[in-house]
């Protein structure tokens, strides 16, 4: 099996003395969904095997209160912000990486005006990051000249407005990347926001990531990337529920990077 | 004294407009101001840039690229015809005749750009005209433009089309009273103004006396006038009050990044007390510290915030926001265009309710906002995916209300639906919306 994950806790830091990077947020679904925590494994991967020193607060990281926000309960975030910016304050961290656009927009745009002053990226930004400085190289491997769909993560791409490091990601994989008829700005939703993702729909025609999976099918591909644990997992339904599992994998774009490089 | 009866009838009429306007701008302005405060008046620039862009400049009209062209071939049209409109309201005052015709040259090239546009504005319209009602386009065949919606559209567009033939008509009754060198229409100077549309409708007038043919020019002048006096008024009691709110609204339009929603400072002062361990609960409030809590979130559109009140009256009812919307798009009740048409809707009731009775308090009305027209179940819908916003063309943000109103029912009414409940009670209680125990959140290091 693969070599041991090396994952540093901010209190081991702390304990040396050390400050590191980057701080790795993992968000909860990263920590606990079966299939988010392979998105995790596999950007420690990366992190792992170009060096980049990074910590996580481990079991002192709380949920960021998105959901919560969301659904309106206004108390419960901010009880769980304030928390948060406890901790990361006394850890004094500057630069925050998560691979959730959900902790990636809370964190960045919420926090602020709670205490919370960091430089947040979201995992595809700090890849390209690493890439324009040198210290991450990625070719083609596994996935080039495959027909591969991106669907944007709304608090991503709309709600930060950040639309090409994913895209950038890709095309250094040499893929041949075709877009769906609603992308970018005009991307729609997987159904997962605003806190849908932890109850059932209401009363409609059909779901929104059945509806969300077929715009992805229209476009013929070979796999479809994601950029986010709750997009991932309800455009994965969507393509069970279209009894395409066998063909086509639902894959972040760190997944695919790291299969690329066969980590 | 009876050849001023003109003149004196237009500055009755005129002047009766421009009240019956001020009169409805002042009610809009008291409606707008039930809302409550929140600061929209920084960063000035960067504001003034925005409505320069997205409001003079349509920009987002043109992301959907014929209704796009059509708007701002409308629109274009609208605003330099409105130079025209200047000449008539002066010449009405003034008892002139084409009083501007001293630019000669500049003048014929200006009559003849209006009369081109007039044209090319009859075309759009009746484009409009069928793509609103023979092409079946989704979004105008949504539920909530039964009835009223629908009318006040067409209406619009029935108006646009009067008046624009009015204009043609005016101009080729004039030019033809020019040509036959009538008093008070010729002008030793030559002919006044270029015709390069209304010359085509001279046939029509073929054999009218003079006399009649000043009957037709005079008709025409004044219902294109009165016309246009009249739909001036008509706007406040239309979904076409955009032509001129859309301007403040984009102006006044959020500028931070969509995905950062606002924080409650009533809830920060709170929970900063109660993570305080110094702090002591039972405490008398701060002398001049408001003893009833705050109301926290919407129930009513006088919890909304003046900027959203604004935008329920910006809204053209154009569909773009229920188009996009993932939740409408897969057969939710949900649509954003219907939550602007609602905030609207109330708003205006209690604006009637204020016009009879200046100390009328809105919150005895039976009906307000929650319930009475936006149903929990269209709140409950919605992914905050933030595609109304960037789908609506000027800045209005139908998301901000929708959260307002979660908002009211979770922390005022505790009416979350019951899965959310289970999220949130996890969250409290763990850290984590599933329930696992935040000691094991490092367990898939070591998990194979």
């Amino acid at each position: 099996m693969s070599k041991q994950l090396h994952v540093p806790t901010m209190a081991s830091y702390l304990a040396e003395g050390k400050q590191p990077e980057v701080l790795f947020w993992v968000g909860c679904a990263g920590s606990f969904d079966d299939r988010a925590k392979k998105i995790t494994k596999a950007f420690v991967k990366i992190l792992n095997n170009i060096g980049v020193d990074f910590a996580v607060l481990g079991t002192e990281e709380s949920c960021t209160g998105d959901p919560a926000k969301r659904a309106g309960n206004e108390f419960l975030f901010q009880m769980q912000a304030m928390t948060n910016i406890e901790v990361l304050n006394a850890y004094e961290v500057k630069k925050i990486v998560t691979a959730c656009p959900h902790c990636f927009n809370t964190i960045k745009n919420e926090y602020p005006e709670l205490g919370g002053n960091y430089d947040v990226v979201h995992h595809t930004q700090f890849l390209k990051q690493l890439l324009n400085e040198g210290r991450l190289k990625i070719e083609g491997g596994k996935f080039k000249g495959k027909r591969i769909t991106y669907h944007d993560p709304c608090y991503l791409g709309r709600a930060n407005d950040e639309y090409e490091a994913p895209r950038d990601l890709l095309r250094k994989l040499e893929v041949e990347l075709i877009e769906m008829k609603s992308c970018k700005q005009k991307g729609l939703c997987c159904g997962a926001g605003g806190a849908q993702m932890f109850k059932d729909a209401e009363k409609g025609d059909k779901e929104v990531n059945i509806h969300r999976t077929e715009e992805a099918l229209e476009t013929k591909p070979e796999a479809i990337a994601a950029g986010c644990p709750f997009c991932n997992t309800m455009m994965t339904d969507g393509v069970k529920n279209k009894e395409k599992q066998d063909d086509i994998e639902v894959l972040d774009v760190v997944e695919m990077i790291a299969n690329a490089e066969d980590l | 004294m009876m050849q001023f009866l003109p003149q004196i009838l237009f500055v009755a009429v005129f002047a009766f407009a421009v009240y019956f306007f001020v009169r409805n701008v002042k009610r809009l302005k008291r409606n707008v101001n039930l809302g409550k405060d929140v600061n929209r008046s920084d960063q000035k620039k960067k504001r003034l840039n925005k409505m320069l862009r997205v409001a003079l400049g349509q920009s987002k009209m043109v992301t959907k690229p014929i209704a796009g062209a059509l708007h701002v071939i409308v629109y274009v049209g609208f605003v330099i015809i409105n130079i025209e409109v200047l000449e008539i309201i002066l010449d009405g005052i003034l008892g002139t005749h084409r009083l501007f015709s001293f630019l000669g040259p500049v003048y014929d090239f200006l009559i003849g750009s209006f009369e081109v546009l007039a044209l090319l504005v009859l075309l759009s319209v009746i484009i409009f005209w069928i793509r609103r009602n023979l092409m079946n386009i989704k979004r105008f065949l949504s539920k909530e433009l039964k009835g009223w919606p629908k009318n006040d559209a067409n209406y619009i567009l029935y108006f646009e089309v009067v008046l624009m033939l009015l204009f043609l008509t005016m101009n080729a009754a004039d030019y033809q009273l020019q040509l036959s060198g009538a008093k008070h229409y010729a002008s030793e100077a030559g002919i006044m103004g270029a015709f390069p549309i209304s010359q085509y409708l001279l046939p029509v007038l073929d054999g009218l006396s003079t006399s009649t043919l000043i009957v037709v020019e005079r008709a025409a002048w004044w219902l294109h006038i009165i016309g246009i006096l009249f739909f001036l008024n008509y706007l406040y009691y239309s979904k076409h009050l955009h032509i001129l709110l859309a301007f403040p609204n984009v102006y006044f339009s959020n500028l931070n990044p969509k995905g950062e929603f606002r924080n409650l400072e009533s809830v920060t002062s709170e929970v900063k007390m109660m993570m305080d361990p110094n702090a002591d609960p039972f405490a008398e409030p701060a002398e001049g510290e408001d003893e009833i809590p705050e109301k926290f979130g919407a129930s009513d559109v006088t919890d909304l915030s003046w900027f959203q009140l604004l935008s329920s009256y910006t809204c053209t009812e154009c569909g773009r926001c229920t188009a996009e919307c993932p939740a409408n798009q897969t057969g939710k009740k949900l649509s954003p265009r219907k939550i602007m048409m609602d905030t609207r809707d109330r708003l205006e009731s209690i604006g009637e309710s204020l016009n009879k009775n200046s100390d009328h308090q809105p919150e005895n009305d039976d009906k307000k906002l929650l319930d009475g027209y936006i149903s929990r179940e269209e709140l409950w819908a919605c992914t905050t995916c933030n595609a109304c916003v960037e789908a609506c063309p000027v800045g209005i943000d139908p998301l901000s209300i929708i959260m307002d109103m979660r908002q009211y029912l979770v922390m005022e009414e505790s009416a979350a639906p019951a899965e959310l409940n289970n999220a949130m009670t996890n969250i409290e209680n763990n850290a984590a919306p599933w329930p696992y125990n935040q000691q094991d959140r490092l367990n898939w290091v070591n998990e194979s």
